[in-house]
Protein backbone atom coordinates (compact mmCIF):
# COMPACT_ATOMS: atom_id res chain seq x y z
CA UNK A 1 0.00 0.00 0.00
CA UNK A 2 1.14 3.93 -0.75
CA UNK A 3 1.91 6.23 1.38
CA UNK A 4 1.22 9.92 0.90
CA UNK A 5 3.51 12.55 1.90
CA UNK A 6 1.84 13.23 5.46
CA UNK A 7 0.58 9.44 5.97
CA UNK A 8 2.99 9.85 9.44
CA UNK A 9 0.94 12.93 10.36
CA UNK A 10 -2.11 11.05 10.07
CA UNK A 11 -1.58 8.81 12.22
CA UNK A 12 0.30 10.91 14.86
CA UNK A 13 -3.61 12.60 14.91
CA UNK A 14 -5.02 9.65 15.56
CA UNK A 15 -6.37 9.20 12.31
CA UNK A 16 -8.57 6.12 11.64
CA UNK A 17 -6.71 4.75 8.17
CA UNK A 18 -7.88 2.63 5.39
CA UNK A 19 -6.82 1.57 2.16
CA UNK A 20 -8.58 3.16 -0.85
CA UNK A 21 -7.46 3.47 -3.87
CA UNK A 22 -3.91 1.44 -2.79
CA UNK A 23 -3.45 4.38 -0.23
CA UNK A 24 -3.21 4.62 3.71
CA UNK A 25 -5.44 7.24 3.64
CA UNK A 26 -7.21 8.83 7.23
CA UNK A 27 -10.99 8.36 6.70
CA UNK A 28 -11.96 10.15 9.90
CA UNK A 29 -10.04 11.60 12.60
CA UNK A 30 -12.23 12.35 15.17
CA UNK A 31 -15.83 11.62 13.14
CA UNK A 32 -17.25 12.28 9.56
CA UNK A 33 -20.44 14.62 11.12
CA UNK A 34 -17.86 16.86 13.25
CA UNK A 35 -15.62 17.09 10.48
CA UNK A 36 -17.98 17.94 7.57
CA UNK A 37 -19.98 20.59 9.48
CA UNK A 38 -16.31 21.93 10.54
CA UNK A 39 -15.98 22.56 6.71
CA UNK A 40 -19.60 23.95 6.31
CA UNK A 41 -19.26 26.61 9.32
CA UNK A 42 -15.11 27.05 9.33
CA UNK A 43 -12.34 25.65 8.14
CA UNK A 44 -10.48 22.11 7.58
CA UNK A 45 -7.64 20.50 5.81
CA UNK A 46 -7.80 17.12 3.66
CA UNK A 47 -4.66 15.41 2.48
CA UNK A 48 -5.54 14.51 -1.17
CA UNK A 49 -2.24 13.68 -2.42
CA UNK A 50 -3.40 10.09 -3.68
CA UNK A 51 -5.29 12.46 -6.63
CA UNK A 52 -3.04 11.70 -9.82
CA UNK A 53 -1.12 14.31 -11.98
CA UNK A 54 -0.29 14.63 -15.46
CA UNK A 55 1.30 17.12 -17.65
CA UNK A 56 0.47 17.45 -21.43
CA UNK A 57 2.94 19.61 -23.40
CA UNK A 58 3.55 20.19 -26.88
CA UNK A 59 2.53 21.82 -30.29
CA UNK A 60 -0.92 19.37 -30.10
CA UNK A 61 -1.15 19.69 -26.37
CA UNK A 62 -4.50 21.78 -26.88
CA UNK A 63 -5.65 19.32 -29.99
CA UNK A 64 -5.16 15.83 -28.28
CA UNK A 65 -7.07 17.77 -25.32
CA UNK A 66 -10.03 18.45 -26.75
CA UNK A 67 -10.02 15.63 -28.66
CA UNK A 68 -9.83 13.46 -25.18
CA UNK A 69 -12.19 15.71 -23.04
CA UNK A 70 -15.31 16.54 -22.86
CA UNK A 71 -15.14 20.45 -22.49
CA UNK A 72 -13.90 23.13 -24.86
CA UNK A 73 -9.95 23.67 -23.46
CA UNK A 74 -10.00 25.97 -26.34
CA UNK A 75 -12.19 28.42 -23.69
CA UNK A 76 -9.14 28.30 -21.47
CA UNK A 77 -6.22 30.75 -20.83
CA UNK A 78 -3.10 31.25 -18.75
CA UNK A 79 -4.67 30.12 -15.06
CA UNK A 80 -7.92 29.01 -15.61
CA UNK A 81 -9.11 25.42 -15.11
CA UNK A 82 -11.65 23.51 -16.03
CA UNK A 83 -13.84 20.49 -14.83
CA UNK A 84 -14.21 17.58 -17.80
CA UNK A 85 -14.14 14.20 -18.44
CA UNK A 86 -12.64 11.16 -20.83
CA UNK A 87 -15.35 9.46 -22.94
CA UNK A 88 -14.32 6.26 -23.67
CA UNK A 89 -15.21 4.42 -26.71
CA UNK A 90 -18.52 3.11 -25.42
CA UNK A 91 -20.38 5.91 -24.88
CA UNK A 92 -19.07 5.96 -20.62
CA UNK A 93 -16.31 8.09 -18.99
CA UNK A 94 -12.95 6.84 -18.48
CA UNK A 95 -12.48 9.64 -15.14
CA UNK A 96 -13.47 13.06 -14.88
CA UNK A 97 -10.91 15.75 -14.39
CA UNK A 98 -9.45 19.47 -13.73
CA UNK A 99 -7.22 20.70 -16.74
CA UNK A 100 -4.71 23.17 -15.38
CA UNK A 101 -3.80 25.42 -18.43
CA UNK A 102 -0.37 26.91 -18.05
CA UNK A 103 -0.69 27.86 -21.85
CA UNK A 104 -1.72 26.47 -25.14
CA UNK A 105 1.06 24.03 -25.12
CA UNK A 106 1.09 23.28 -21.72
CA UNK A 107 -1.70 21.87 -19.02
CA UNK A 108 -2.02 19.95 -16.54
CA UNK A 109 -4.44 17.37 -15.75
CA UNK A 110 -5.70 16.31 -12.02
CA UNK A 111 -7.75 12.57 -11.68
CA UNK A 112 -8.86 10.42 -9.65
CA UNK A 113 -6.49 8.19 -7.29
CA UNK A 114 -8.13 5.10 -8.52
CA UNK A 115 -8.30 5.71 -12.32
CA UNK A 116 -4.49 6.94 -12.16
CA UNK A 117 -2.94 3.58 -14.43
CA UNK A 118 -6.70 3.41 -16.36
CA UNK A 119 -6.28 7.05 -17.31
CA UNK A 120 -2.82 6.84 -17.52
CA UNK A 121 -2.66 4.12 -20.56
CA UNK A 122 -6.20 5.30 -22.05
CA UNK A 123 -4.65 9.00 -23.09
CA UNK A 124 -1.13 7.66 -24.22
CA UNK A 125 -2.86 5.06 -26.47
CA UNK A 126 -4.32 8.03 -27.92
CA UNK A 127 -1.55 10.30 -27.68
CA UNK A 128 0.55 8.62 -30.68
CA UNK A 129 -0.73 10.70 -33.51
CA UNK A 130 -0.10 13.74 -31.80
CA UNK A 131 3.05 16.02 -31.39
CA UNK A 132 2.20 15.70 -27.77
CA UNK A 133 5.03 14.59 -24.15
CA UNK A 134 2.76 13.06 -21.62
CA UNK A 135 4.13 12.56 -18.08
CA UNK A 136 2.83 10.77 -15.05
CA UNK A 137 4.23 13.16 -11.96
CA UNK A 138 1.38 11.47 -9.39
CA UNK A 139 4.37 9.88 -7.21
CA UNK A 140 5.85 13.25 -6.94
CA UNK A 141 3.20 15.89 -6.43
CA UNK A 142 1.35 16.19 -3.35
CA UNK A 143 -1.88 17.85 -3.10
CA UNK A 144 -4.04 19.16 0.15
CA UNK A 145 -7.24 21.10 0.06
CA UNK A 146 -8.20 23.71 2.23
CA UNK A 147 -11.58 24.14 2.32
CA UNK A 148 -14.30 26.37 4.17
CA UNK A 149 -15.62 30.00 4.56
CA UNK A 150 -12.36 30.72 6.97
CA UNK A 151 -9.96 29.67 3.84
CA UNK A 152 -9.01 32.70 2.40
CA UNK A 153 -8.16 34.49 5.66
CA UNK A 154 -6.24 31.63 7.50
CA UNK A 155 -4.08 31.03 4.08
CA UNK A 156 -3.40 34.92 3.72
CA UNK A 157 -1.20 35.08 5.90
CA UNK A 158 1.18 32.15 4.70
CA UNK A 159 1.43 34.25 1.36
CA UNK A 160 1.82 37.71 -0.38
CA UNK A 161 -0.06 36.95 -3.42
CA UNK A 162 -3.46 38.59 -2.64
CA UNK A 163 -6.19 35.54 -2.88
CA UNK A 164 -8.81 37.56 -3.19
CA UNK A 165 -7.22 37.69 -7.04
CA UNK A 166 -8.11 34.31 -7.63
CA UNK A 167 -11.92 33.58 -8.88
CA UNK A 168 -13.35 30.42 -8.54
CA UNK A 169 -11.38 27.58 -11.35
CA UNK A 170 -8.37 29.84 -11.35
CA UNK A 171 -4.69 29.16 -9.70
CA UNK A 172 -1.49 30.63 -9.85
CA UNK A 173 2.21 30.03 -8.42
CA UNK A 174 2.97 31.14 -5.15
CA UNK A 175 5.40 31.34 -2.45
CA UNK A 176 3.76 29.57 0.33
CA UNK A 177 5.29 30.02 3.46
CA UNK A 178 8.59 30.38 2.53
CA UNK A 179 7.94 27.47 -0.40
CA UNK A 180 8.41 28.50 -3.94
CA UNK A 181 6.11 27.13 -6.58
CA UNK A 182 3.47 25.98 -4.65
CA UNK A 183 0.30 25.83 -6.98
CA UNK A 184 -2.70 27.54 -5.08
CA UNK A 185 -6.33 26.80 -6.74
CA UNK A 186 -9.50 28.23 -5.72
CA UNK A 187 -10.84 24.61 -6.29
CA UNK A 188 -12.54 22.16 -3.79
CA UNK A 189 -14.90 19.08 -3.92
CA UNK A 190 -16.92 20.44 -0.76
CA UNK A 191 -18.88 23.26 -1.99
CA UNK A 192 -17.78 25.51 0.93
CA UNK A 193 -15.13 27.11 -1.06
CA UNK A 194 -11.77 27.45 -0.17
CA UNK A 195 -8.07 26.61 -1.91
CA UNK A 196 -6.35 23.44 -3.26
CA UNK A 197 -2.40 23.33 -2.81
CA UNK A 198 -0.10 21.67 -4.98
CA UNK A 199 3.40 21.26 -4.66
CA UNK A 200 6.61 18.38 -4.67
CA UNK A 201 6.04 15.94 -1.53
CA UNK A 202 9.23 16.91 0.17
CA UNK A 203 7.30 20.36 1.01
CA UNK A 204 3.73 19.09 1.87
CA UNK A 205 4.41 18.23 5.53
CA UNK A 206 5.92 21.49 6.29
CA UNK A 207 2.90 23.07 4.20
CA UNK A 208 0.33 21.14 6.63
CA UNK A 209 2.00 22.00 9.68
CA UNK A 210 1.89 26.01 8.86
CA UNK A 211 -1.74 25.88 7.25
CA UNK A 212 -3.38 23.95 10.83
CA UNK A 213 -0.95 26.64 12.86
CA UNK A 214 -2.48 29.81 10.68
CA UNK A 215 -5.74 28.03 10.66
CA UNK A 216 -6.22 27.57 14.75
CA UNK A 217 -7.66 30.75 15.33
CA UNK A 218 -10.40 29.98 12.80
CA UNK A 219 -11.18 26.57 14.31
CA UNK A 220 -9.66 24.53 11.89
CA UNK A 221 -9.43 20.71 11.65
CA UNK A 222 -8.08 17.79 9.48
CA UNK A 223 -10.68 16.66 7.87
CA UNK A 224 -10.62 12.28 6.23
CA UNK A 225 -12.22 11.33 3.10
CA UNK A 226 -15.21 10.09 5.21
CA UNK A 227 -16.52 14.04 5.32
CA UNK A 228 -14.95 14.81 2.27
CA UNK A 229 -17.74 12.00 0.28
CA UNK A 230 -20.51 13.74 2.19
CA UNK A 231 -20.06 16.86 1.58
CA UNK A 232 -19.55 16.25 -1.92
CA UNK A 233 -22.78 14.54 -1.85
CA UNK A 234 -24.31 17.25 -0.31
CA UNK A 235 -23.88 19.46 -2.99
CA UNK A 236 -24.53 16.88 -5.98
CA UNK A 237 -20.98 16.14 -6.62
CA UNK A 238 -20.47 12.73 -8.78
CA UNK A 239 -18.29 10.67 -7.61
CA UNK A 240 -16.79 8.54 -10.18
CA UNK A 241 -17.06 4.86 -9.83
CA UNK A 242 -20.43 5.70 -8.07
CA UNK A 243 -22.61 7.99 -10.01
CA UNK A 244 -20.42 7.78 -13.10
CA UNK A 245 -18.26 5.05 -14.73
CA UNK A 246 -17.62 3.36 -17.73
CA UNK A 247 -21.15 2.74 -18.46
CA UNK A 248 -22.72 6.33 -17.69
CA UNK A 249 -22.80 9.29 -20.13
CA UNK A 250 -21.67 12.55 -19.04
CA UNK A 251 -25.48 13.68 -20.48
CA UNK A 252 -26.96 11.22 -18.31
CA UNK A 253 -25.25 12.43 -15.47
CA UNK A 254 -26.27 15.68 -15.52
CA UNK A 255 -22.47 16.90 -16.92
CA UNK A 256 -24.12 17.87 -20.47
CA UNK A 257 -22.87 21.65 -19.32
CA UNK A 258 -19.10 20.13 -19.43
CA UNK A 259 -19.72 18.28 -22.79
CA UNK A 260 -19.21 20.75 -25.66
CA UNK A 261 -19.95 20.16 -29.15
CA UNK A 262 -19.00 23.27 -30.61
CA UNK A 263 -15.48 20.26 -31.39
CA UNK A 264 -14.85 16.76 -32.18
CA UNK A 265 -14.07 14.42 -29.27
CA UNK A 266 -14.45 10.39 -28.67
CA UNK A 267 -17.66 9.56 -29.20
CA UNK A 268 -19.05 12.92 -29.67
CA UNK A 269 -21.88 11.41 -32.02
CA UNK A 270 -22.91 9.76 -29.71
CA UNK A 271 -22.98 12.41 -26.83
CA UNK A 272 -25.33 14.42 -29.19
CA UNK A 273 -27.66 12.28 -29.99
CA UNK A 274 -28.60 11.35 -26.46
CA UNK A 275 -28.44 15.13 -25.85
CA UNK A 276 -31.20 15.79 -28.83
CA UNK A 277 -32.55 12.62 -28.63
CA UNK A 278 -33.07 12.82 -25.08
CA UNK A 279 -31.48 10.05 -22.84
CA UNK A 280 -33.66 7.46 -21.31
CA UNK A 281 -31.99 7.42 -17.48
CA UNK A 282 -30.87 10.00 -15.57
CA UNK A 283 -29.15 10.96 -12.47
CA UNK A 284 -31.18 12.55 -9.86
CA UNK A 285 -31.25 13.71 -6.03
CA UNK A 286 -33.33 11.69 -4.12
CA UNK A 287 -34.56 12.70 -0.65
CA UNK A 288 -36.27 9.81 2.02
CA UNK A 289 -39.17 10.91 3.15
CA UNK A 290 -39.39 7.67 5.46
CA UNK A 291 -36.97 7.23 8.21
CA UNK A 292 -34.03 5.31 6.79
CA UNK A 293 -30.79 5.99 4.87
CA UNK A 294 -30.23 5.23 1.18
CA UNK A 295 -27.12 3.59 0.41
CA UNK A 296 -25.24 2.57 -2.72
CA UNK A 297 -26.95 -0.29 -5.06
CA UNK A 298 -30.19 0.41 -3.53
CA UNK A 299 -33.03 -0.41 -5.83
CA UNK A 300 -35.99 2.40 -7.10
CA UNK A 301 -39.28 1.68 -7.45
CA UNK A 302 -42.46 3.78 -9.07
CA UNK A 303 -45.47 3.62 -7.19
CA UNK A 304 -46.92 0.78 -8.69
CA UNK A 305 -43.67 -0.56 -7.66
CA UNK A 306 -41.77 -1.25 -10.99
CA UNK A 307 -38.41 -0.98 -11.16
CA UNK A 308 -37.40 2.57 -12.74
CA UNK A 309 -33.82 2.44 -10.90
CA UNK A 310 -30.72 2.56 -8.59
CA UNK A 311 -28.72 4.65 -5.95
CA UNK A 312 -25.41 5.50 -6.56
CA UNK A 313 -24.23 7.29 -3.36
CA UNK A 314 -26.52 7.93 -0.21
CA UNK A 315 -25.70 8.85 3.48
CA UNK A 316 -27.32 11.11 5.92
CA UNK A 317 -26.71 14.59 4.97
CA UNK A 318 -24.83 15.46 8.67
CA UNK A 319 -25.55 19.26 7.74
CA UNK A 320 -29.20 19.13 6.83
CA UNK A 321 -29.86 15.95 8.84
CA UNK A 322 -31.96 14.98 5.98
CA UNK A 323 -31.27 11.22 4.35
CA UNK A 324 -30.01 12.25 0.81
CA UNK A 325 -29.19 10.18 -2.34
CA UNK A 326 -28.15 10.26 -6.35
CA UNK A 327 -29.21 7.69 -8.38
CA UNK A 328 -30.52 6.97 -11.66
CA UNK A 329 -33.77 7.15 -12.51
CA UNK A 330 -35.64 6.68 -15.78
CA UNK A 331 -36.00 9.91 -17.40
CA UNK A 332 -40.35 9.75 -17.11
CA UNK A 333 -39.63 9.85 -13.07
CA UNK A 334 -36.71 12.51 -12.85
CA UNK A 335 -38.71 15.78 -12.72
CA UNK A 336 -38.93 17.28 -9.13
CA UNK A 337 -41.03 15.99 -6.65
CA UNK A 338 -42.03 12.44 -8.18
CA UNK A 339 -42.81 10.42 -5.88
CA UNK A 340 -40.25 7.13 -5.75
CA UNK A 341 -39.66 3.70 -3.23
CA UNK A 342 -36.19 3.24 -2.54
CA UNK A 343 -35.86 -0.89 -1.66
CA UNK A 344 -33.70 -1.02 1.63
CA UNK A 345 -33.12 -4.42 2.21
CA UNK A 346 -36.32 -5.78 3.24
CA UNK A 347 -38.60 -2.41 3.53
CA UNK A 348 -39.89 -0.01 1.11
CA UNK A 349 -39.19 3.87 1.96
CA UNK A 350 -41.08 6.71 0.63
CA UNK A 351 -38.84 8.61 -1.16
CA UNK A 352 -39.06 11.92 -3.89
CA UNK A 353 -37.10 13.00 -6.43
CA UNK A 354 -35.28 16.47 -5.45
CA UNK A 355 -33.39 19.12 -7.49
CA UNK A 356 -29.46 19.18 -6.94
CA UNK A 357 -27.61 20.43 -4.59
CA UNK A 358 -29.04 19.31 -1.17
CA UNK A 359 -26.66 22.04 0.20
CA UNK A 360 -25.97 25.38 -0.92
CA UNK A 361 -23.72 28.17 0.40
CA UNK A 362 -25.41 31.29 1.45
CA UNK A 363 -23.18 34.16 0.39
CA UNK B 1 -10.38 0.76 24.97
CA UNK B 2 -13.49 0.28 27.72
CA UNK B 3 -14.41 -3.33 28.36
CA UNK B 4 -16.03 -3.51 31.73
CA UNK B 5 -15.55 -6.30 33.69
CA UNK B 6 -19.45 -7.06 34.92
CA UNK B 7 -20.64 -7.55 31.23
CA UNK B 8 -20.56 -11.07 28.87
CA UNK B 9 -19.77 -9.96 25.57
CA UNK B 10 -20.13 -11.55 21.55
CA UNK B 11 -17.77 -12.27 18.61
CA UNK B 12 -19.95 -9.81 16.91
CA UNK B 13 -19.34 -7.02 19.44
CA UNK B 14 -22.54 -7.12 21.25
CA UNK B 15 -22.27 -6.97 25.22
CA UNK B 16 -25.07 -8.27 27.74
CA UNK B 17 -25.94 -7.51 30.84
CA UNK B 18 -27.77 -10.00 33.36
CA UNK B 19 -30.04 -7.94 35.50
CA UNK B 20 -32.76 -10.66 37.28
CA UNK B 21 -34.84 -12.25 34.89
CA UNK B 22 -33.93 -9.49 32.09
CA UNK B 23 -30.87 -8.62 30.06
CA UNK B 24 -29.92 -5.69 29.01
CA UNK B 25 -28.29 -5.66 25.55
CA UNK B 26 -25.59 -3.02 23.63
CA UNK B 27 -22.93 -2.65 21.38
CA UNK B 28 -19.16 -2.36 22.70
CA UNK B 29 -17.15 0.88 22.90
CA UNK B 30 -14.80 -0.92 20.08
CA UNK B 31 -17.79 -1.44 17.92
CA UNK B 32 -19.04 2.25 18.65
CA UNK B 33 -15.27 3.15 17.65
CA UNK B 34 -15.53 1.30 14.39
CA UNK B 35 -18.52 2.31 12.95
CA UNK B 36 -18.19 5.69 13.75
CA UNK B 37 -20.68 8.56 13.98
CA UNK B 38 -23.79 6.47 14.50
CA UNK B 39 -26.54 8.33 12.77
CA UNK B 40 -29.96 5.76 12.91
CA UNK B 41 -30.56 2.86 14.49
CA UNK B 42 -33.62 0.15 13.41
CA UNK B 43 -35.12 -1.89 15.86
CA UNK B 44 -38.17 -3.61 15.03
CA UNK B 45 -38.18 -6.77 16.45
CA UNK B 46 -40.02 -5.52 20.25
CA UNK B 47 -42.21 -8.53 21.20
CA UNK B 48 -40.72 -11.26 18.87
CA UNK B 49 -39.14 -14.18 20.42
CA UNK B 50 -35.69 -14.35 18.87
CA UNK B 51 -33.00 -17.18 18.98
CA UNK B 52 -29.35 -16.64 19.79
CA UNK B 53 -27.31 -15.23 16.65
CA UNK B 54 -30.55 -13.72 15.09
CA UNK B 55 -30.48 -10.22 14.19
CA UNK B 56 -32.58 -7.75 16.25
CA UNK B 57 -31.85 -4.81 14.78
CA UNK B 58 -29.55 -2.69 12.74
CA UNK B 59 -27.33 -0.04 13.29
CA UNK B 60 -26.14 2.61 10.40
CA UNK B 61 -23.38 4.85 10.25
CA UNK B 62 -22.38 7.44 8.23
CA UNK B 63 -20.71 5.67 5.82
CA UNK B 64 -22.05 1.81 7.09
CA UNK B 65 -24.55 -0.60 7.80
CA UNK B 66 -24.18 -3.09 10.22
CA UNK B 67 -26.49 -6.20 11.41
CA UNK B 68 -26.58 -6.62 15.65
CA UNK B 69 -27.29 -10.16 16.45
CA UNK B 70 -28.45 -11.75 19.95
CA UNK B 71 -26.28 -12.76 22.22
CA UNK B 72 -28.96 -14.99 24.13
CA UNK B 73 -32.25 -16.70 22.91
CA UNK B 74 -34.87 -14.49 24.26
CA UNK B 75 -37.98 -12.08 24.02
CA UNK B 76 -37.11 -8.39 22.69
CA UNK B 77 -39.19 -6.74 25.64
CA UNK B 78 -38.09 -3.23 25.19
CA UNK B 79 -36.34 -0.92 22.47
CA UNK B 80 -34.46 2.29 23.91
CA UNK B 81 -36.81 4.72 22.68
CA UNK B 82 -33.99 7.69 23.31
CA UNK B 83 -32.11 6.33 19.90
CA UNK B 84 -34.89 7.50 17.92
CA UNK B 85 -34.05 11.21 17.97
CA UNK B 86 -30.21 10.74 19.78
CA UNK B 87 -28.27 7.39 18.07
CA UNK B 88 -25.24 9.40 19.07
CA UNK B 89 -25.48 8.01 22.38
CA UNK B 90 -24.18 5.12 21.64
CA UNK B 91 -21.28 6.79 20.35
CA UNK B 92 -21.35 8.62 24.17
CA UNK B 93 -22.32 5.69 26.09
CA UNK B 94 -22.15 2.66 24.51
CA UNK B 95 -22.61 0.88 27.93
CA UNK B 96 -25.05 3.20 29.25
CA UNK B 97 -27.96 5.34 27.75
CA UNK B 98 -26.39 4.20 24.21
CA UNK B 99 -28.22 0.34 24.87
CA UNK B 100 -30.51 -0.98 22.55
CA UNK B 101 -32.62 -3.54 24.16
CA UNK B 102 -33.86 -5.14 26.98
CA UNK B 103 -35.25 -9.30 26.97
CA UNK B 104 -36.39 -11.92 28.71
CA UNK B 105 -33.71 -14.91 29.92
CA UNK B 106 -34.61 -18.51 28.09
CA UNK B 107 -32.05 -20.42 29.04
CA UNK B 108 -29.69 -19.39 31.65
CA UNK B 109 -26.61 -21.93 30.26
CA UNK B 110 -26.03 -20.39 27.13
CA UNK B 111 -24.33 -17.49 29.31
CA UNK B 112 -21.81 -20.03 29.84
CA UNK B 113 -21.01 -19.77 25.99
CA UNK B 114 -20.82 -15.72 26.12
CA UNK B 115 -17.28 -14.00 26.51
CA UNK B 116 -15.96 -12.39 29.32
CA UNK B 117 -14.25 -9.62 29.40
CA UNK B 118 -11.15 -10.62 29.61
CA UNK B 119 -11.30 -13.11 26.64
CA UNK B 120 -12.98 -9.72 24.95
CA UNK B 121 -10.03 -8.10 25.25
CA UNK B 122 -7.75 -11.06 23.77
CA UNK B 123 -10.14 -11.15 20.96
CA UNK B 124 -9.87 -7.28 20.29
CA UNK B 125 -5.78 -8.14 20.42
CA UNK B 126 -5.61 -10.54 18.20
Amino acid sequence: MKSTALTDKHIALGAKMVPFAGFNMPVYYEGIKIEHNTVRDHLGIFDVSHMGEFTVTGNDALNFLQYVTSNDVSALHTGKIQYTCFPNDQGGIVDDLLVYCHDKNSYFLVVNASNIEKDWDWINKLAKNYDVELENISDQIAQVAVQGPKALKALQGLTDVPLDDIPYYTFTSVHFSGIPDVLISATGYTGSGGFELYCQNEYMPEIWDKVLEAGAPFGIKPIGLGARDTLRLEVGFCLYGNDIDDTTSPIEAGLGWITKFNKDFMMKDYHLKLKEEGVTKKLVGIELIDKGIPRQHMIILNRDEEIIGEITSGTQSPYTGRNIALGYVLKAFSKADTELIVQSRNKLLQAKVVKLPFYKKIT
Amino acid sequence: MNIPEELKYTKDHEWIRESGEQTVIGITDFAQKELGDIVYIEIETEGEDLAKEDVFGTIEAVKTVSDMFMPITGQVIERNPALDDTPELVNTDPYGEGWMIKTTIVDRAEFKDLLTAEDYRQLLDE
